[in-house]
């Protein structure tokens, strides 16, 4: 079926209407309107010789001696754009970011789409041309995807599913279970930027604010860390559950513990204002743009040096060090000069009237 | 049963026949309902708990008290009275 | 923030605890009787900083908790109910009930919303006219006139579609039930700051005269508290029984008079059960005849639920601060914040959960003071 204005006088024959608007069943049937769909709104953006070609699957060089690090993410958020950020570069940078956590150069990135009957094709156009100014930042290509359509009410716009592959060069030991005591402890910025972003655009709360989500591509920064330090022995993202909850994993998995000192924590004075109000902690919120490090002492000043001269590094802070015992278990030392145990996030955060 | 924050009055207006205001909380805003504050005015501040201001906060009390504070501590500090840490 | 990082300031503060500590002469028992203070003094480990002389133990103050258990189950029913949007402040949904949840419920298809403020779900009922909305209105007295509020302006907009489910308490009958138990060991009471600015403190003098224990009206950041335990510390040394007020920036003896006018033309006091401790007389509030029309237990036919507590759950006597979380058999093993058996370990602010999240225990066992 012609692209181009059908001229319908005389016709005696209803035409399938070209559904140029919205996402429609038949766009996930595997026919000529998901060839299409495919052709148009994803290889024409994210343009790159292994999407091309055309195949279902991407033919990718090995390189020898080299280690690969694989990570994949679902991405449901809502609503689909926040400020600061997307759904789709969301799904880019939280691949990006967990391959690179292991001290991998993240090269390829497969996608997959369940749409929703009835999403408006601009938006989903809005979304894969976020995805690829992501990966374009992040100097890595996509190059295998999946679509699929779900009836209305299914997939809140449209869900993305990211699978993501990187290299690490032999000889890298970067792990959760590599903290060391007496290790430094590095956060690449603020806390709960994305959190309060995203609820604040959810609008459930009834507040407006003007944070932004700190999502973000963090792969350059790390590569610069790694060239300051062959002494880096954890890198990882705060994500869902935020910084509380990542320091107790990895506390767990060194089978190490971690004093934090609460008066070194970077927080936007308007993300602890609304922490403040609904009654949450900065600690367990998410963030979707911000590393935290922890290095042997002695390397410290470098790689703060390094962060501090890349791209979402420049607020980079000591916010604790490692330590022998309580084995497993995260402290903070309070402003006031008490010491609390900073638990995992038990379930979903409300907010609390008490 | 305590939760409340303290917010300034930026702006207020009439919703639903009820008394409101725009409440700045440091960066963050919220319409909050006035009806118990009524005489609350722009750039004042109140307690604020579930979106309606039960108190209005005196803030000459507040640095009044506060000063206070300062005061006895400055004095301990020039005394050389060890504080518990 | 201002009005919260002044009285965050350690150095204040530490000077504060210092003049504590040339107070003090002999051991003293205070009981706070607010979840927001349970919680402050935990999370900023205020009682890790006084003298071991003073015990804070923690009271009843915590709406979440002593919800009772009939009425999380009649909320439980109203809100699996198909017609039905079902409003609550966001601490309620873990709340257990007898074996299910709001959660569970929202997993099972009921509409389950959190509001922050119950104007929020009257908003909701305009735009759902098809639907019910019934708003869960818990709380202590601070939260009483905005949950009013919400029942008149229903009224004005000619709401049919809203109803409340109403469980308030007050603080007066608790301290009063508190206080005459024979195993009562609080020589000292901090007044819940924000019920205060709602009521003022006129409540508390017959009070005070009645069991000749003093009562200082105390606030919620870390000088607040502490300025709190010292006004009520230099009372009991100096052997006076009276009523001080520690937060006067925000709280007068009257308190807020449109909030306690507008009360008492909804509300009227009424007997109460409180979870984990029992019938307390004329501790609560409920409606008034003329507000059936937004009564959510006489709109909605929630016949008297079987309801059983978790029989491990001693929630009842640490309410009233007999028993600590952790002397509890259950506390850290088969009740924990993933998986509560009563309401002190759901709420955060629930003094289990508050011990059992700042680790309050494993600290005094396990590290040396830093």
């Amino acid at each position: 079926m012609s692209e181009e204005t059908v001229n319908i006088e005389g016709a005696v024959c209803a035409l399938p209407l070209p559904h140029v608007e919205q996402i429609v069943m038949g766009h996930g049937a595997g026919g000529r309107m998901s060839h299409q769909l495919i052709q148009k709104a994803f290889v024409s953006a994210f343009q790159n010789p292994a999407l091309q070609a055309g195949d279902d699957a991407a033919m990718l060089q090995p390189v020898p001696g080299m280690q690969l690090s694989i990570s994949t993410d679902s991405h449901v958020v809502t609503p689909l754009f926040f400020p600061g950020g997307d759904i789709g570069r969301l799904a880019v940078c939280g691949t990006v970011n967990d391959v690179a956590m292991l001290g991998a150069k993240p090269l390829y990135l497969t996608a997959g789409f369940i749409l929703e009957e009835g999403l408006e094709m601009s938006t989903l156009q809005r979304i894969i041309t976020s995805m690829q100014m992501a990966a374009q930042e992040a100097n890595v290509q996509i190059v295998a995807g999946d679509t699929k359509v779900v009836q209305k009410g299914k997939a809140d716009g449209l869900y993305i599913t990211t699978a993501g592959v990187g290299l690490i060069p032999t000889g890298t030991n970067i792990s959760g279970a590599q903290a060391k005591p007496d290790d430094v402890i590095i956060l690449s910025g603020s806390i709960g930027d994305h959190g309060i972003a995203v609820l604040g655009a959810r609008g459930e709360l009834g507040f407006q604010s003007t944070i932004q989500s700190d999502v973000a591509p963090l792969n350059h920064l790390i590569e610069a860390m790694l060239d300051a330090s062959k002494n880096i022995h954890v890198l990882r993202d705060p994500t869902r559950g935020g910084l509380a909850t990542t320091l107790n994993e990895i506390a767990t998995q060194s089978n190490v513990g971690i004093m934090l000192d609460e008066r070194t924590l970077p927080v936007h004075p308007e993300v602890s204002a609304a922490c403040e109000m609904l009654g949450f902690d900065p600690l367990y919120i998410a963030n979707e743009g911000k590393l935290v490090a922890m290095v042997a002492r002695e390397d410290t000043e470098s790689v703060l040096r390094a962060m501090r001269a890349t791209r979402y590094g420049e607020d980079a802070v000591i916010i604790g060090e490692v330590t022998a015992e309580p084995r497993g278990r995260v402290l903070l030392k309070t402003s006031l000069g008490s010491t609390r145990v900073v638990d995992m996030l038990a379930g979903e955060m409300l907010p609390r009237i008490c | 049963m305590c939760l409340a924050v303290p917010g300034k009055i930026v702006e207020i207006y009439e919703l639903g026949g009820l008394k409101m205001a725009r409440v700045d909380f440091g960066g963050i805003f919220r319409e909050t309902c006035l009806e118990y504050v009524p005489e609350a005015q722009v750039g004042e501040y109140c307690v604020i708990h579930v979106g309606f201001a039960i108190s209005l906060l005196d803030e000459k009390d507040a640095m009044e008290s506060l000063e206070l504070l300062r005061q006895i501590s400055d004095l301990e500090e020039e005394l050389g009275t060890e504080v518990a840490s | 923030m201002k009005y919260v990082n002044e009285y965050r300031d350690a150095e204040l503060v530490h000077g504060v605890i210092a003049e504590i500590r040339r107070t003090v002469t002999r051991p003293w028992t205070l009981m706070e009787i607010c979840g927001g203070q349970t919680h402050a003094i935990v999370r900023h480990g205020i009682d890790q900083l006084l003298p071991p002389e003073i015990e804070l133990v923690h009271g009843p103050g915590c709406p979440v908790c002593v919800t009772p258990l009939e009425l999380i189950d009649k909320a439980l029913a109203i809100a699996a109910s198909p017609s039905v949007i079902f409003c609550s402040y966001g601490d309620m949904l873990r709340v257990p009930g007898s074996g299910r949840d709001l959660f569970s419920i929202k997993a099972q298809g009921g509409d389950v919303r959190v509001v922050y403020s119950p104007l929020d779900a009257v908003k909701l009922a305009q735009q759902n006219p098809d639907k019910q909305v019934v708003f869960f209105a818990i709380g202590f007295e601070t939260t009483a006139p905005p949950n009013v509020m919400s029942i008149l302006q229903a009224q004005r907009l000619g709401l049919t579609d809203y109803s409340v489910l109403i469980s308030h308490v007050r603080v007066p009958p608790a301290i009063k039930a508190i206080l005459s138990s024979p195993q009562n060991r609080v020589q000292g009471f901090l007044l819940a700051g924000h019920v205060s600015a709602v009521m003022g403190y006129w409540e508390y003098p017959p009070l005070v005269d009645e069991f000749k224990i003093p009562m200082v009206v105390t606030g919620f950041e870390p000088l607040d508290i502490v300025q709190g335990i010292l006004k009520t510390v230099q009372l009991l040394e100096a052997g006076k029984v009276e009523v001080a007020n520690a937060y006067s920036r925000a709280v007068s003896f009257e308190g807020n008079q449109p909030a306690q006018k507008t009360i008492k033309q909804v509300f009227q006091e009424c007997d109460r059960k409180w979870r984990g401790i029992g019938m307390i007389p004329m501790s609560g509030w409920g409606l008034r005849p003329e507000f059936d029309a937004f009564n959510a237990e006489k709109r909605f036919n929630v016949e008297a639920i079987q309801s059983e507590e978790s029989p491990l759950c001693i929630a009842g006597q640490i309410l009233q601060g007999m028993k600590k979380p952790h002397h509890c058999p259950a506390f850290g093993k088969s009740c924990t914040p993933e998986n509560p058996l009563g309401a002190t370990m759901v709420s955060s602010e629930g003094a289990c959960a508050a011990y059992y999240r700042y680790g309050r225990i494993e600290l005094n066992q396990q590290v040396e003071q830093v």
